[in-house]
């Protein structure tokens, strides 16, 4: 529809409200409250306007333009001396007890406050009186509290609650003395809360971490990133200065992650400036270090000449690594570092998501849905922002339900929240135990794998009678299944979540078969299958064996050598299993950029580039491949993109020294030429000579500072700039000015927009799609869609619950869990020590109280002991074992082990 | 003598009780009500009585209960307002302490009109004593078969119950009342929904004031067209005015608001004249937040007619000249009075109550308090002047709810009549703190008239 804008036309969406028309048209209108992810309140009154009757009206009328829906005609003025002077007035109101600490304050240079206070032309203070202060808490860890700079927009109330669930951040007080924080001083209980730096408008809440080595926006180098911590793909901006990162920011992807981050994922990030870092060469059993490369190559060279030589690819390398890895050592001698089950539960995820019966659902996607089934997997704990989008499904379907009864547009968020009250859209959890998810669920049910996979086959069977095999499912069973299955009938976008972390096939098998089984006309109907790693989707892709079979292949005394990348074995293997392959090969080579249990093992260990050393490509659970980009320069060190080592090491085996320097985009296209199933990866960035009317994208704002005296201690001339030869971003502040495409988006800033609220001029609209489109390709194309059958038809036996032998699972921790992530102090601290996890039922059964020690035996293999912890709502014959931590190690998880309380 | 239909009884010896309440023509209106009228007749005779909402803002009763969605299977819910918190206003507490069974009698009618088996009292919390009294009332009534199941074998069910406030003047405004009803953070809702479609618990809800409600027993006895036969054109039936400030017969005073200003003020039967025989400074007529009117402008309005004490006449002139009938908390100033003195606490009360929502109140009040403050203690400067009436100028209209217009009006009302005495206070910083500025020009209207 047509609106006229200070008597310009525009053409707008309809649905929308007059502060996102003038916004996704390029105006700018200072806002506070409005968030576009969250909508109206109008709370604040900045975005005050003038609407009109018609044209000839003159007076018109002030109205907040975040509280009125565009209207076809609609004439509106932002320009109006009346509604200019009132957001001036309500900035000066604002500003009467903000203190004027920008020059100390963390916010400073990307202030949403700041820049809405140059916007209005606030300039002159009426205000003499002193201003009212606050005492600040102490929230835990992550995030700092400055009360006196609150502006009391509710953002951060409305966020933290209404949108990530929490209940221990309010608001208190009344009058000019409102005051938000928690009840008493105590970490931040929700996993979400780092958002709270971004979502606060100006410094009352700021990231922690970053606080202790601190940076001004301006001066950080910038890339754009891909999370590590999961299987999600978050999408983040890595920030560096004096080669060091700094802070994780969100890169919004309308697609993937949207405004927010989990916490794992915003400050998991210190492993890159640890002092456990490898960041030289390191020979073992031999005199002397390798100082030089040439010295390196020539000890290399007789060990990657072997005849037998084995790779051991990673689930947190990029494909790049894997694929060179690959190609060094020859497609059969190529293996995932995974378990066999590990593996085979990869396989059947792609299995089922490439049968064309389903659509692999994205993020945003599932936020969409309006039916949510989750069996089996512990999202809230494994994959965080996929438990958050799954609130918001559940919310939103509730709010879109409420709105077409009465005519309030959806964005009218107050409104929306009274009217949906308690209600909620249609979420089922069938789980090994509880989590926080289970609040918001119609049903939530808690059974072993095995009985997981049958309530979920029964509602296969409901939708579909008559076509299981062995469906003498219980009563409560086919009752449960009806209900679930009429719920999920009803709905239009219904998402089904599965995952591997059950270790149980036939729980994704069974999620599948509901999901094809509600992919009829009319329905558009998504699977999401979680699994463990940021790149677990890539390595099970390139359809290669697992660890198991690299051991079968080495005879003793085989003479082979092992290069293993980027990965820690014995956190995903047991360790028996790990120490027999690595005494059958003559040498070890190792890449990796953290000392680890593997490390340790290596005869020669190359420092690897993290994600903030190098480029790379990484596809998440979704199938979605997309690049990181290097944020630290590493032209002193040693270190290197693990594809940089094996491509050396590739020509030292072929004895072809050419010279030639590899770009990243040789690797990939190679390997989309080699592997039909990588079709496409080539398409997710161009290639590394790539530029904007011949001008690279700098990963430095305009307003970097310093540049002259960074190195000044050593020489006082302006050192040449590092050269990334591998991608088409500079680590510079000249080049391309403006909005980069949406891949390659360093950092975000608009003219008068230095907050992250600037994200707003990068996109279509707000809460859209970023200009250009959404980055990330997705691998799994969606097929033609088939005429629906179950394909899974064998259902499990029920599960026997015996007094010696108890299924052993995985317990993952929503900040804990992560091999990486665990380096950051702030996380560590809030991760839980190791336990052996039982329900009160199994307690009494081993007649065991929490802090006793369990003994853990599997078939020869001594787990050792573990503390007991009694966990109610978790279902019985099971112990979980805390897994992903730091210190962990692999375990046969899956398989049922023997417990003996230790006296 | 005046026509009386609320507070006729309110001095019979023991009527707060069910029996002499009962032997004084009590649930007459119940009886005719429920086995002799249908809920349509009930609104409809409402309807016809011209009845205007009694907290304030005088919205038409009869046609606010026909607003209340009736969706299938809903439950509805009447809510009676009882958060009395305008500076100023004390006349539903007096009907409340006094003939508790008025307002019980009105809301079992009124309930069974909007269809509401749960009815709910909203009381303000600095009202302590007030809840035993209804819940007695309330207890009784119940016991003599007006509340409960089946009431009078109609087949209505009506319970109602008495849930205190915390003390927070914002609970009074509707949607806020309803949050905090609800167990929430009193903070005003954003309209739409109105509450009348979506309010207590989703439920459709009407909210009318203690004083309204009683009045629907007059209405069902007499009838709609007898009820507005008393009164003039709009303003039918009788008010509840609750005077106070320098007078000499400070009370709550039902009136057919047929009476002149002057002699509401003067006659015996109301407040009985200035108090110490000293001379009349100024009114606010209808509770803290609507302007105040100096003398001049009090009994005559700008165009020289005389002002009465009705919706219309009291509003005639718009706020230049005139003011509002609001709650009916007639406050009343002599020349001793210090209208900035006067501003300041109700610009502290108004800061005070802010609930810290929306900005232009939250900060705005706050702001309005200090410099209000500063020049009531000889620290004002002119340029405070011109900035008080920016900022209330600003604050008005642009707020989420009414709260920011009640703080804004008395500030702008003070400085458009009395600019002169805030100007003295400026100009003479030490003389304003041991006297009070006085009449000045603003002679007692009844000496101009003289």
């Amino acid at each position: 529809m047509v609106i006229h804008i200070d008597n310009k036309e525009y053409n707008i969406k309809s649905g929308k409200n007059l502060l996102e028309a003038c916004l996704s048209v390029g105006l700018d209108l200072p806002y506070f409250c409005w968030h576009p992810a969250m909508g109206s309140v109008g709370a604040c009154r900045q975005c005050a306007v003038k609407v009109y009757k018609d044209e000839n009206d003159t007076k018109g009328r002030l109205v907040m333009s975040c509280m009125e829906g565009v209207k076809d005609g609609l004439y509106l003025s932002i320009e109006d001396k009346t509604a200019k002077e009132f957001r001036e007035q309500v900035i000066e109101w604002l500003m009467t007890n903000h203190p004027h600490d920008c020059p100390v304050c963390d916010e400073g240079g990307a202030c949403h406050l700041q820049d809405m206070t140059v916007m209005t032309g606030h300039d002159y203070r009426r205000f003499k009186y002193k201003k009212r202060t606050y005492t600040n808490q102490y929230l835990g860890p992550l995030i700092h509290h400055e009360m006196n700079r609150c502006i009391q927009c509710y953002r951060c109330v409305r966020y933290y609650r209404d949108y990530a669930g929490g209940d221990d951040l309010n608001v208190f007080a009344a009058h000019n003395h409102v005051y938000f924080g928690r009840e008493k001083d105590g970490v931040l209980q929700s996993p979400f809360s780092g958002n709270l730096s971004e979502v606060c408008p100006t410094g009352v809440f700021t990231d922690k971490t970053l606080k202790e080595h601190y940076t001004r926006k301006w001066d950080l180098t910038m890339s754009p990133s891909v999370c590590n911590h999961c299987s999600v793909g978050c999408n983040t901006i890595a920030a560096e200065r004096y080669g060091e990162l700094r802070c994780i920011l969100n890169r919004y992807n309308g697609d993937v992650n949207g405004y927010f981050l989990c916490d794992r994922g915003r400050f998991g990030y210190e492993f890159v400036n640890s002092e456990n870092r490898i960041k030289r060469v390191i020979i073992r059993n031999r005199a002397g270090e390798a100082s030089t490369e040439e010295e390196l190559m020539q000890h290399l060279q007789p060990l990657v000449s072997m005849s037998k030589i084995i790779g051991i690819g990673s689930p947190r390398a990029s494909l790049e690594s894997n694929f060179a890895l690959m190609q060094l050592v020859g497609k059969q001698n190529f293996y995932q570092g995974i378990s066999e089950d590990e593996a085979h539960l990869n396989r059947v995820c792609i299995d089922v998501l490439q049968s064309g019966s389903v659509h692999s659902a994205s993020l945003k996607e599932i936020e969409q849905a309006d039916a949510v089934l989750v069996v089996g997997e512990d999202i809230w704990n494994t994959a965080p922002m996929m438990a958050l989008a799954v609130r918001q499904a559940v919310v939103k379907t509730a709010g879109a339900e409420a709105s077409q009864h009465v005519q309030i547009p959806v964005w009218l968020d107050s409104a929306i929240k009274e009217l949906a009250q308690e209600d909620k859209g249609f979420l089922a959890v069938l789980n090994v135990s509880a989590s926080p998810l289970d609040e918001l669920a119609t049903h939530a049910w808690h059974a072993t794998p095995d009985d997981l996979s049958r309530a979920a086959f029964a509602i296969a069977a409901y939708l579909q009678p008559g076509k299981l095999q062995a469906d003498n499912f219980s009563e409560e069973l086919t009752n449960q299944a009806k209900a679930i299955g009429e719920a999920l009938k009803q709905a239009k976008n219904p998402v089904i979540i599965t995952g591997v972390s059950s270790y149980n096939d036939n729980v994704i098998k069974a999620a599948f078969d509901i999901a094809a089984s509600l992919n009829t006309a009319g329905r558009k109907t998504g699977m999401a299958c979680v699994m463990t790693e940021c790149n677990s989707m890539g390595l099970a892709l390139m359809d290669a064996p697992a660890f198991n079979h690299a051991m079968d292949s080495v005879r003793p005394n085989g003479h082979a050598t092992a290069v293993i990348l980027e990965n820690d074995l014995y956190r995903h293997l047991t360790p028996n299993l790990v120490d027999n392959f690595l005494n059958k090969c003559d040498h070890i080579i190792v890449l990796d950029s953290l000392h680890n249990s593997t490390t340790e093992k290596a005869s020669v260990l190359l420092p690897a580039a993290t994600f903030a050393e190098g480029d790379g490509t990484l596809v998440n659970n979704e199938g979605r491949a997309q690049r990181f980009f290097q944020v630290i320069p590493n032209a002193d060190t040693q270190v290197k993109e693990s594809w940089q080592w094996l491509w050396k090491m590739q020509m030292l085996r072929s004895q072809k020294v050419n010279g030639h320097v590899l770009h990243p985009d040789e690797l990939l296209q190679k390997m989309e030429t080699d592997m039909p199933q990588f079709k496409g990866i080539t398409s997710v960035s161009p290639g590394h000579d790539y530029t904007i009317h011949g001008e690279r994208i700098p990963r430095e704002p305009h307003r970097y500072s310093g540049r002259t005296a960074i190195q000044a201690n050593k020489n006082v001339s302006e050192p040449k700039p590092f050269y990334d030869g591998d991608s088409p971003l500079s680590f510079t502040m000249e080049g391309f000015k403006g909005v980069p495409p949406s891949w390659a988006v360093p950092f975000f800033w608009a003219p008068g927009w230095n907050s992250v609220q600037s994200v707003a001029k990068y996109q279509d609209e707000p809460n859209g799609s970023l200009k250009g489109g959404n980055p990330g390709v997705r691998l799994l194309q969606d097929k033609k869609k088939e005429n629906a059958d179950l394909f899974f038809k064998d259902v499990p036996e029920q599960f026997v619950i015996t007094k010696d032998k108890w299924l052993l699972l995985p317990k993952f921790h929503v900040l804990g869990s992560g091999e990486l992530s665990g380096y950051t102090k702030a996380l560590e601290v809030l991760s839980p020590e190791l336990f052996a996890i039982i329900s009160p039922k199994s307690a009494e059964a081993l007649n065991v109280k929490e802090g006793d020690m369990l003994q853990l035996t599997d078939a020869g293999i001594a787990y050792g002991s573990l503390p007991v912890k009694v966990l109610d709502n978790m279902c019985d014959g099971v112990v979980f074992v805390n897994a992903g931590s730091r210190g962990t190690v692999g375990m046969n998880w899956g398989t049922r082990i023997n417990l003996a309380k230790v006296n | 003598m005046a026509v009386k239909l609320l507070l006729e009884k309110a001095h019979v010896e023991g009527i707060r009780t069910y029996d002499v309440y009962r032997r004084e023509g009590g649930y007459r209106a119940v009886e005719k009500a429920l086995k002799s009228m249908s809920p349509e007749a009930i609104v409809e005779e409402v309807k016809k009585s011209g009845l205007r909402g009694r907290g304030g803002a005088g919205f038409p009763t009869g046609m606010k209960w026909s607003f209340i969605a009736k969706p299938e299977g809903v439950p509805r819910h009447l809510v009676c307002n009882a958060d009395e918190s305008e500076p100023g206003t004390f006349k539903d507490r007096y009907l409340m302490e006094f003939i508790p069974h008025l307002l019980i009698e009105g809301l079992i009618i009124s309930s069974f009109a909007l269809g509401s088996n749960a009815t709910y009292i909203y009381i303000r919390g600095e009202y302590a004593w007030i809840p035993d009294i209804l819940e007695q009332a309330i207890a009784e009534a119940k016991a003599n078969g007006w509340l409960g199941k089946n009431i009078l074998g109609t087949g209505f069910d009506c319970e109602i119950y008495v849930q205190r406030g915390a003390g927070a003047y914002i609970c009074g405004e509707e949607t806020a009342l309803i949050e905090s009803l609800e167990g929430k953070r009193g903070n005003p809702r954003i309209k739409p929904p109105f509450p009348a479609v979506k309010g207590v618990w989703d439920r459709p809800t009407v909210v009318n004031n203690v004083e309204t409600l009683a009045a629907v027993v007059p209405i069902i006895n007499l009838t709609g067209e007898e009820y507005a036969k008393i009164g003039v054109g709009r303003s039918t039936g009788t008010k509840l005015i609750s005077a106070c400030g320098n007078i000499n017969k400070p009370g709550v005073y039902e009136i057919d608001m047929t009476i002149s200003v002057e002699e509401f003020i003067y006659s015996d039967e109301y407040c009985g004249g200035i108090a110490n025989g000293k001379r009349l400074k100024a009114c606010i007529p209808g509770g803290s937040s609507v302007p105040i009117l100096p003398a001049n402008l009090l009994f005559k309005t700008a165009k020289g007619e005389t002002r009465y004490m009705n919706y219309e006449s009291l509003s005639d002139g718009g706020f230049a000249t005139g003011s509002m009938m609001g709650s009916g908390g007639f406050i009343v100033l002599d020349e001793d009075q210090c209208v900035v003195k006067h501003t300041y606490t109700l610009a502290r009360f108004y800061r005070h109550e802010s609930c810290g929502q929306c900005s232009p109140c939250r900060e705005g009040t706050g702001w309005m308090e200090k410099i209000l403050k500063n020049i009531d203690t000889g620290k004002g400067k002119m340029s405070d002047i011109d900035l008080l009436w920016d900022i209330q100028r600003k604050i008005e209209g642009n707020t989420i709810c009414p709260l920011g217009d009640a703080a804004a009006w008395p500030v702008a009302a003070a400085i458009r009549h009395f600019r002169d005495e805030f100007e003295w206070h400026v100009l003479n910083p030490e003389e304003s703190q041991v006297r009070n500025f006085g009449l000045a020009h603003y002679a007692d209207a009844r000496e101009v008239v003289a």
